[in-house]
């Protein structure tokens, strides 16, 4: 059970192809009314019926704020990872129904800020296009420093260039461009805060350098989806329900305990919000901690799990769910 | 000590010195020797990228030790009003990596936090520590007047001259506690007032 998130039922009212990597996906209500307002930085989770398998994957919204008539998501492909990209790639064609969940925000703008400084890499990009949409509405300072591969996988570089010019600096990797992080850092004027969205390992980075630059973490924020990884087989047993399960290799763990008819609370899917958090009553063997939620200290004592993200191997797990 | 009440009665830590490029300390009186006990922990050249403001009591002591740890800018000054000007030109330069440090009376770090958050840093990122005087700004919540140096409970308003009841409910934004009417439906009955905030 989604926590505090109702369904929306949604038609599929456009695909657009973005670039090699990337289609963009808008849906509209399916009886035509609007969509619930959201702020910038606001994700969905998106249900896929693939035949007999759901997947439920989240996906910021990347659209303005003000225009509700429908939502826009961009979804990057994966060929390695569990299938919900390639799902939305493949079958997914304008007048598909679907049914994605009201927005929750978990990367919101910090309103009392004198300055919005933004780090984007790669399909990290998606979020700040819906706060950008509404920071430029009201007259907010901003600037966004986006790191891509190449000028062709730059998604949305040539739209952000067009509606902020100078407020929008770019960095290619293939021509080695990199982002002064520490001259950025300290050349920005007292209340601005930080936004970071992009892979794990640039997220880590800004973190580690703004803590070192003096920057307070109430200052710093970031966002990172971590996209539940595949790996071995595993058993667990639920004792509040009584019941003991398998996880499939291609499966999270949230989803096998979804699967046995068994309804956890969750809100992302991506190891940040923490609804899932899961006591663990005993285990033998090892985990695989892929969340952003749990402290080093939690990950450490083996009491708590995130099921959306993480994993195990070894003996026997036992869970209080 | 100041005790915590209600959720927005302040509580103060002890200083402690934060990673940051520059380091910006406003303190009183007392508040001088929680500067000169977080420097005992303070790594080497700390004070190198370090500016001192200080309002040295009516004793005028501390100033020596201060200067003994050879801020980068040592600045004194004789009350908070005199010193606000300098203090809102510094922050208004100031860039991401100053840390600011606040230590001394409950006024003097209410004060300086006022106007810290008013140049967009979070309250909590701000160290303080309280040393000497519990004497309370106080609003009258009445005529909105603000009396300063509040020692005793309850206390007549400067302004409207209201007998007020000091209130632990504190205002960030305004820098001082609520004092409500403390006899508002019988004018002549006075509470006997006791020196209590020293």
């Amino acid at each position: 059970m989604s926590t505090g998130t109702t369904k929306l039922d949604v038609v599929v009212s456009d695909v657009v192809p973005v670039n090699d990597l990337v289609t963009r996906f808008h849906f509209r209500r399916r009886d035509g009314q609007l969509l619930p307002t959201f702020s910038g930085g606001a994700h969905v989770v998106v249900e896929m019926r693939d035949g007999d398998r759901t997947r439920l994957n989240p996906y910021s919204l990347m659209g303005s704020p003000l225009d509700t008539r429908e939502y826009t998501i961009s979804v990057r492909r994966d060929d390695v990872g569990r299938g919900g990209s390639l799902f939305m790639h493949r079958n997914v064609r304008p007048g598909h129904e679907m049914v994605v969940s009201y927005p929750v925000n978990l990367f919101s703008l910090d309103l009392r800020a004198k300055k919005h400084l933004m780090l984007a890499g790669g399909i990290g990009i998606t979020p700040f296009m819906a706060q950008t949409a509404q920071l430029a509405a009201e007259g907010g300072n901003f600037e966004l420093h986006y790191t891509c591969r190449t000028a062709s996988l730059g998604t949305y570089a040539d739209v952000l260039r067009e509606r902020y010019d100078r407020r929008v600096r770019l960095y290619h990797d293939d021509l080695d461009e990199r982002i002064e992080l520490d001259r950025l850092l300290s050349s920005q004027p007292l209340g601005t805060h930080l936004y970071v969205c992009g892979p794990a390992g640039m997220i880590n980075w800004v973190r580690e350098r703004a803590a070192t630059l003096g920057w307070p973490s109430e200052t710093v924020h970031f966002e990172h989806f971590a996209a539940p990884q595949p790996g071995l087989p595993f058993d667990v047993t639920l004792a509040v329900s009584g019941k003991t399960i398998r996880v499939d290799e291609q499966q999270s763990l949230l989803e096998a305990i979804e699967a046995a008819g068994v309804d956890p609370p969750y809100l992302c899917r991506g190891g940040v919000c923490g609804q899932c958090e899961t006591n663990v009553i005993s285990f033998d063997g090892k985990f695989i901690h892929n969340d952003h939620w749990l402290s080093e200290e939690d990950h450490r004592s083996g009491c708590k799990i995130m099921p959306c993200v993480s994993r195990f191997e070894g003996r026997s797990l036992v869970l209080e769910r | 000590m100041a005790a915590k009440s209600i959720i927005s009665r302040p509580v103060y830590g002890t200083l402690s010195p934060q990673p940051g490029k520059h380091h910006l300390f406003v303190a009183d009186a007392e508040g001088a020797l929680a500067i000169a006990e977080m420097a005992k922990r303070a790594p080497a050249g700390f004070f190198d990228e370090a500016e001192i403001v200080f309002i040295p009591g009516p004793d005028g002591k501390h100033v020596a030790a201060l200067e003994a740890l050879k801020p980068a800018q040592f600045h004194e000054a004789p009350s908070f009003a005199s010193l606000l000007p300098r203090l809102r030109q510094t922050l208004a330069n100031a860039h991401m990596g100053l840390r600011l440090y606040l230590s001394g009376t409950e006024g003097l770090i209410g004060q300086a936090m006022q106007v810290a958050l008013e140049a967009g840093i979070d309250h909590t990122s701000i160290e303080t520590e309280h040393r000497g005087s519990l004497a309370r700004r106080m609003q009258c919540v009445h005529c909105k007047g603000i009396t300063e140096n509040v020692t005793t409970q309850p206390a007549t308003c400067a302004h409207c001259g209201l007998l007020l009841l000091v209130r632990d409910h504190y205002s960030r934004r305004i820098a001082a506690f609520q004092g409500v009417c403390i006899n508002a439906e019988d004018r002549s009955e006075i509470p006997p007032m006791e020196e209590i905030f020293r």
